[in-house]
């Protein structure tokens, strides 16, 4: 994720102090993981170096928090070549679970059973994700859709490998 | 498990021709749980599900309702059984074209004897639960996909069943009115203390669950309490 960018997306709407702008990233974006204050000043002052925001007002006081920040109209225009440009999609193709089933193949342990308990870890962290989306908001309902979605990916993965392990295990141990 | 199961399936062995359908598959379904059936297209699922809810005989092996053996009732007391106490909902084609939405959902009630009155009164509910009070009049094929099985889902619990049997019953519809679906039979389903048996081959329609079988080839596996009682 983007720190840099995000800040200047949320500065758009106006300027904000760093603690303002860590309470919104962590509402919105932190969910398990929120920002740490190192993390958010040393953004912002690198969003300063590159002209990209600009100091709005010091209140009287020390400490960083007393400054307030705008964003620039550079600040504007990355923040539009961010959310116009593609994600590089990630291939995960070295991945712990295909090594574990491989392995699993090559010393004559049972790939199956690897499997089949992955799958029950899936389903229960599938189970918690889907209880929260129940009590969450629409927000919180596309965050948890968003790892569904993958855990979901994973497990199809998982029941195709399943399927293939006979010619899988011919094959590794040839 | 503690205490007697609601449903219980005990080394069931069906065979359809040469094809073994269950070969020992074993389950058991407490009060009130939604449990997943899960395995791959051919595994046996929707087999172990038409077993248990008495629509198929096994070969050999035990299904108990309550500690009764279905398998020893005649074809009228299993048919009392799954008219009065089980729900049923299918993938598609379960609701009569000729009907309307609500003569659909009432129709396990006029089914028992109870007044054409009475029946639609307590099937109008459903229609407000289930967010269909607009397609109460319209007959199945004028209402969408996501209707349609919201309709079936209250026509499933309109008895107020002990269990209700759900084979693949997101199996048509796109995944925002597949989790509609997903979410109002599993809320209606605690509400009324019914026990769900789901089968389904998505992970996003088993997360409803409260926890998973695994059937492959014919077998039954329960690999979160095989992962308890390891520990």
């Amino acid at each position: 994720m983007s720190i840099g960018q995000t800040f200047l997306g949320l500065l758009e709407s106006g300027p904000r102090h760093g603690y303002d702008l860590k309470k919104t990233y962590d509402d919105r974006f932190g969910h398990a993981r929120p920002l740490h204050y190192g993390q958010v000043y040393a953004t912002l002052s690198r969003l300063l170096k590159d002209g990209l925001v600009e100091l709005d007002g010091v209140e009287p006081g020390e400490g960083p928090e007393r400054k307030r920040y705008a964003v620039t109209s550079a600040g504007v225009s990355d923040v539009e070549s961010w959310l116009a440009s593609a994600e590089k999609p990630e291939p995960y193709l070295q991945n712990t679970l295909y090594t574990k089933v491989i392995l699993a193949l090559l010393t004559g342990r049972s790939a199956t059973d690897l499997l089949d308990v992955q799958r029950a870890e899936h389903l229960r962290l599938m189970r918690e994700l889907t209880r929260r989306k129940a009590g969450g908001d629409l927000a919180d309902n596309l965050i948890c859709d968003h790892a569904l979605f993958h855990l979901e990916a994973d497990l199809r993965w998982l029941e195709l490998t399943a399927d293939r392990l006979d010619d899988l295990r011919r094959q590794v141990r040839a | 498990m503690t205490g007697q199961p609601l449903l219980e399936g005990d080394g069931l062995h069906k065979a359809f021709g040469p094809t073994k359908a269950l070969d020992g598959a074993s389950i058991a379904i407490r009060a009130g749980e939604i449990v997943a059936i899960m395995g791959p297209s051919g595994s046996g699922k929707s087999t172990l599900l038409h077993c248990l809810a008495g629509i198929v005989r096994p070969d050999s092996g035990h299904v108990r309702y309550q500690g009764a053996e279905i398998s020893a009732m005649t074809d009228g007391e299993r048919s009392a059984l799954r008219r009065t106490q089980f729900g049923f909902v299918f993938q598609f084609g379960q609701l009569v074209p000729e009907l309307t939405c609500l003569e659909n959902i009432a129709l396990p009630l006029r089914m028992e004897g109870v007044r054409r009155r009475e029946a639609e009164a307590r099937a109008a509910e459903w229609l407000d639960r289930l967010d269909l009070a607009d397609v109460g009049r319209k007959r199945p094929g004028e209402v969408s996909g996501g209707q349609g099985q919201r309709v079936a889902v209250a026509r499933a619990l309109v008895t107020r069943p002990r269990a209700v049997f759900a084979d693949e019953p997101t199996g048509a519809l796109d995944s925002l009115n597949g989790e509609r679906v997903m979410r109002l039979l599993t809320e209606a389903a605690r509400e009324t203390g019914a026990a769900v048996v789901l089968v389904t081959h998505e992970a996003r329609v088993a997360g409803y669950s409260d926890r998973e079988i695994v059937v492959r080839d014919g077998r039954t596996r329960d690999i979160a309490r095989e992962m308890e009682e390891a520990l």
